[in-house]
């Protein structure tokens, strides 16, 4: 057989699968053992250490008071999120108006509520009578229409909603004028050109658009709200973190209890997860050529919420 | 003789202190396709905006059907209008873009009912009747469900040219419908402004597709740096030009 015809058939016929002997990697084994032995000490510390003191965790994972504060949390972050958002949107579409009132505006509540620490401006809002003893709603300078005293209108729960969602109005807004740039202006004109007004156009076509852009942080600022309202224990608010606090207070099981939180803030912030990816998915239509892919592809797209979309 | 569907009067636009268009003078006629000529930056683009007022002219009358753009004349002074009043006027006014500008998240059968439903009030079944049989004239009949991405270029053009006449416009503007699009696919959304023509719909085009020009205008005007520099029938602009910045635009395109 000549080289020629050897080639030839080659050509036509599949060559065999290449292989080959692989790389040796021994740094992976190294890492590898170092990582194990670190989880298993770990492991090892949690199932030995009497501290942990699990059968203290498995009594109060369930206790009335604990599942009330999980109650409270959700509540709070529920909350504070819709005020939030919507605080977000009116100022993100603010700070575009051509009004320079407006814009300015937007941007000075910005750069206060982003630049002060959240745990002082709860604080703030907890000590407000200090400020202003009595709160007069009415005619500006004019006659007034409610009168109250702050510490009956400001409970704590006022306090640390206003607090927690007046704060986080600001970032939101931020996230959703991102997403606003985000949209093509061809859009925008597109709109226009077919008579809508500019509320319209923003509630129809570009903040639609722009979800797609806000969304994921979106679902981190939730996540991170569930956790940051754990900072209202400090205004005695009874929400899960305070809760804890107060059974640990009388029996002294600080370790179990400070658990029992924990596992309830990963149960909140893990469904809070699954959540994003279903809310993504829905405003993702019509960005992607793919039909909605198998249930194993959405799971593994699910597991790696980065290349969600 | 009845009064032109366009009428501009030496119109100015200046972006910042760069003057666009520097004092435009020319008319559509009800029923007339108006096919605009230019190379890049002669302001052709700019002038379909101003006539829906996407940009507002610095100097000179453009009027539509008989009433100024974006404004309203009384006691002699000129008064802005409101924004309800202009968006009114565009609504009468269709317009097909370069990049087609569809909205992505919405179904092609969503895009064109989505102004009938929300700007003239249009009901929901009657909308979405007319949008099919819109659709099916453009030749897209059985995309109504998919969404922008998942179609080619020059079926996103047509399904823009949908929209557009789903408002059921008096006039028409198209900013370089097929500049944007492969070779291939420029036919069907040319058949489909060919077949509009026929049916006698008043259209400013801006294009650089001479056949088309030359086929379906009855008038051709030729802009560079913000002037009119020719203006006739196909046959007098793009056959027999007489200024030599004509002859020498259309020795590059054609």
């Amino acid at each position: 057989m000549s080289t020629s015809e050897q080639l030839s058939e080659e050509r036509t016929g599949r060559p065999e699968d290449i292989k080959a002997v692989p790389v040796r990697r021994p740094g992976r084994w190294i890492a590898a053992i170092i990582v194990l032995v670190v989880a298993a000490s770990i492991i090892r510390s949690v199932v030995t250490n009497k501290g942990f003191d699990w059968h203290t965790v498995g009594q109060y994972l369930f206790n009335s008071r604990i599942l009330h504060g999980v109650l409270v949390t959700l509540e709070l972050t529920v909350l504070s999120m819709a005020i939030g958002i919507v605080l977000g949107v009116v100022l993100a579409v603010m700070r575009r108006s051509p009004n320079p009132i407006l814009s300015g505006g937007s941007w000075i509540y910005i750069w206060f509520f982003r630049g002060t620490p959240l745990l002082v401006q709860l604080l703030f809002w907890y000590n407000i009578a200090a400020l202003f003893p009595t709160i007069d709603l009415g005619v500006p300078f004019g006659p007034s229409l409610i009168h109250a005293h702050s510490n009956t209108l400001i409970t704590t729960f006022a306090a640390a909603l206003l607090g927690l969602g007046l704060n986080e109005g600001a970032y939101m807004a931020e996230i959703v004028r991102a997403g606003i740039i985000s949209v093509d202006e061809g859009q925008t004109e597109a709109a226009q050109s077919l008579g809508m007004t500019r509320m319209m156009t923003m509630r129809r076509i570009v903040l639609p658009q722009a979800m797609r852009v806000i969304l994921p942080p979106t679902g981190n600022e939730t996540i991170s709200m569930l956790k940051n309202t754990s900072l209202v224990s400090v205004i005695a608010y009874t929400e899960l973190l305070y809760s804890a606090q107060q059974i640990y207070d009388v029996n002294y099981k600080t370790i179990p209890l400070l658990i029992v939180a924990s596992i309830w803030y990963l149960v909140m912030t893990s469904i809070a997860y699954v959540g994003q990816y279903f809310i993504e998915r829905r405003f993702g239509r019509g960005f992607t050529r793919a039909e909605r892919g198998s249930v194993m592809a959405r799971w593994l797209s699910f597991r790696r919420p980065g290349k969600a979309t | 003789m009845t009064e032109p569907m366009v009428k501009a009067e030496a119109v100015h636009k200046r972006f910042g202190r760069l003057e666009v268009l520097k004092g435009i003078d020319l008319e559509v006629r009800r029923g007339e396709v108006m096919c605009m000529l230019g190379p890049s930056g002669s302001g052709k683009s700019t002038f379909l905006r101003c006539i829906n007022h996407l940009e507002k002219i610095n100097a000179g009358r453009l009027s539509v059907d008989g009433q100024l753009v974006g404004y309203r004349e009384s006691g002699g002074k000129l008064h802005e209008l409101h924004e309800r009043e202009v968006a009114r006027k565009r609504a009468e006014i269709g317009m097909v873009f370069q990049h087609f500008n569809l909205f992505p998240h919405m179904t092609a059968l969503e895009n064109v009912t989505l102004a009938p439903i929300r700007v003239l009030g249009s009901a929901r079944e009657e909308a979405r009747r007319r949008a099919r049989e819109l659709l099916n004239r453009v030749g897209l009949g059985d995309k109504v469900d998919t969404y922008p991405m998942a179609l080619s270029g020059g079926q996103q053009q047509r399904v823009a040219i949908a929209r557009a006449l789903a408002m059921q416009p008096k006039l028409m503007l198209f900013d370089e419908p097929t500049s944007a699009l492969d070779p291939e696919l420029v036919g069907d959304v040319l058949d489909a402004m060919r077949q509009l023509a026929r049916d006698g719909m008043t259209m400013i085009v801006v294009t650089h597709e001479m056949g088309f020009a030359r086929e379906v205008a009855d008038a051709v005007v030729f802009l560079d740096e913000g002037v009119v520099v020719e203006s006739g029938t196909p046959d007098q602009v793009i056959a027999n030009p007489r200024e030599t910045r004509t002859r020498e635009f259309l020795s590059k395109v054609l």
